[in-house]
């Protein structure tokens, strides 16, 4: 594969390392991480769609006169309806995709379309299923990858930034990379950088956690157990917005990353992730390091 | 390699596809074996919780100033059957609950027999299976000096309770709503057989003249109109053999999640 060489006129091709970047461990609980997350996705959107209202606070039943601050609904409109996304007093009409789309070929009232929840059709207690058992996957798989990451230092060598990485001029240097999707290439793409790192911890330590947190918050039997999650969360329905807040998070975190995938290689990532072997690419006339 | 795709065919093409994970997807979903699998999480899920809650483990209680403004009235509202509109005509005077099954003794309370026993008021929030909580003031009796009252057999293992509501109308009786709990659930402080609501006397839409509350499980658990508690050994013989209405279409018996 060619690869652009800025300001060399001579036809010397790069020379090109592969080095092992991906662990066993890695690898495996990152394409079981992909499975679960796309089933409870799929099957937390159906279990929203009983119920596609959300609150603050402890309560919550959309009864007035306690209304929700966020709904997914579905009005009449002449003989037919749409769907009306509302956060607050702003509402949209969100016709095809949020609030009515089409079910067997009829516009049906449904917060998420069908191609994206599990089942199809409207079915809570097959989602609930569903999405408890990828609930106990996740979970098993989170604490291997977390068990790994501290034991095989895993997150010291390759999570954590190193202090040169986080100086401010450092980093305005890799946004500004960033925003030309100019990445780094030789040996300095043998670790992750900065905002990668960054990123990867606010995933890892901070918005998966919280998913696991919510959604035991919302359970009666780990309230008893758990009361003080409670009061971190600021009550169930709270708990409950937060679940849907970071799962969107995570939505948009997936799709930044596997854009970021496809315009920094995508074959030579897609080969790091499975075979564990990722290639750098050095001019001649730069140093290879062993 | 090139392909020659136009944006028909590529709409073709993707619809297709898409139409084809979505029957793929309600495939796996239906099979059984896919769905035997799946359950085993519902026993990871009762055991972590019985391992890390004990027998006296409440759940949490708020004050007055925390109450729903307005408590929603979900499942039946208004039981329908004739029986049940003589029941109200005259507040519930004549209506007795049956405790049978594996007992010692089988018991017929009347509402005045169940208020003249040790009662415990709680205010607590209601999770519906769907996501929306209320809160409430609860008052009655607690299950387990009911049962204690009427002593149990060998073999009792769970308590069902009968209740008054067809929530899906049905000529065999199907549609029967019934509850189950186990003798873990029914001996907590907090499980109690309600009477009261909110200071007053529990309304119709709320399962008049007797509910269930069992607060470490979501809404369904807590049968509405009870008007009898049975104690068996399982549920083979009960209606679609699952132990409760929404369990026989497919919600979990444990449901404390």
């Amino acid at each position: 594969m060619a690869s652009v060489t800025s300001g060399v006129t001579d036809t010397a091709k790069p020379k090109k390392v592969l080095f092992y970047r991906h662990s066993v461990a890695v690898r495996i609980t990152h394409w079981l991480n992909v499975l679960c997350l796309s089933f409870l996705l799929m099957s937390g959107l159906q279990i929203f769609n009983a119920h596609p209202n959300l609150y603050w606070g402890q309560y919550g039943a959309d009864a007035l006169p306690d209304p929700s601050f966020i709904s997914i609904g579905a009005v009449e409109d002449g003989n037919t309806i749409k769907g009306v996304t509302r956060i607050g007093s702003l509402s949209v009409n969100t016709t095809g995709v949020l609030g009515a789309s089409t079910e067997d070929g009829e516009l049906s009232p449904r917060a998420f379309p069908a191609w994206i929840t599990i089942p199809s059709y409207q079915d809570l207690a097959t989602g609930r299923r569903w999405h408890f058992f990828f609930a106990w996957f996740f979970v098993i798989n989170g604490l291997v990858y977390l068990l790994y990451g501290l034991i095989g230092r895993h997150f010291r060598r390759d999570i954590v930034p190193t202090k040169d990485q986080l100086t401010p001029s450092h980093l305005a240097q890799e946004i500004a990379d960033h925003a030309r999707l100019r990445f780094p290439k030789g040996e300095k793409a043998r670790h992750y950088n900065s905002l990668q790192k960054l990123t990867y911890m606010a995933i890892i330590f901070i918005i998966l956690p919280l998913m696991v947190l919510t959604g035991l918050t919302m359970s009666p039997g780990f309230n008893a157990i758990f009361p003080w999650l409670l009061d971190v969360f600021g009550g169930r329905q709270s708990a409950r917005t937060l679940h849907f807040i970071s799962a969107s998070l995570i939505v948009i975190f997936v799709i930044v990353h596997i854009v970021m995938v496809l315009v920094s290689g995508v074959w030579n990532n897609l080969r790091s992730m499975i075979t564990g072997y990722y290639a750098l690419k050095f001019e001649q006339k730069d140093e290879v390091s062993k | 390699m090139s392909f020659d795709l136009t944006r028909r065919r590529f709409l073709i093409g993707s619809s297709v596809a898409a139409t084809g994970l979505l029957t793929g997807c309600d495939a796996m979903v239906q099979s059984t074996t896919v769905n035997d699998i799946l359950q085993k999480a519902e026993s990871l899920t009762m055991g972590a919780q019985r391992l890390l809650m004990s027998q006296q483990t409440l759940a949490r209680e708020f004050s007055e100033a925390d109450l729903s403004p307005v408590f929603k009235a979900n499942g039946t509202s208004q039981p329908d059957s004739e029986d049940y509109a003589r029941m109200t005509e005259n507040n519930f005077a004549d209506w007795k609950l049956v405790v049978n099954g594996k007992v010692k003794t089988p018991l017929n309370l009347s509402l005045a027999d169940l208020k003249a026993m040790p009662s415990r008021t709680q205010i607590t929030r209601h999770d519906c299976v769907e996501g929306w909580s209320a809160i409430g003031k609860w008052t009655g009796v607690p299950l387990g000096l009911v049962l204690e009252k009427a002593g149990l057999a060998p073999g009792a293992r769970y308590a069902v309770f009968h209740c008054a509501d067809d929530l899906e109308p049905s000529l065999d009786g199907s549609g029967r709503y019934y509850e189950s709990i186990d003798l873990v659930d029914a001996w907590h402080p907090q499980t109690i057989l309600a009477y009261g609501m909110n200071g007053k006397d529990l309304e119709v839409a709320h399962g008049a003249p007797l509910r269930l509350r069992v607060e470490r499980q979501l809404g369904y658990k807590h049968a509405k109109y009870v008007m009898g508690i049975e104690l068996v050994e399982s549920f083979k013989n009960l209606a679609g053999g699952k132990g409760g209405f929404w369990e026989d279409r497919g919600y979990e018996w444990y449901a404390g999640i």
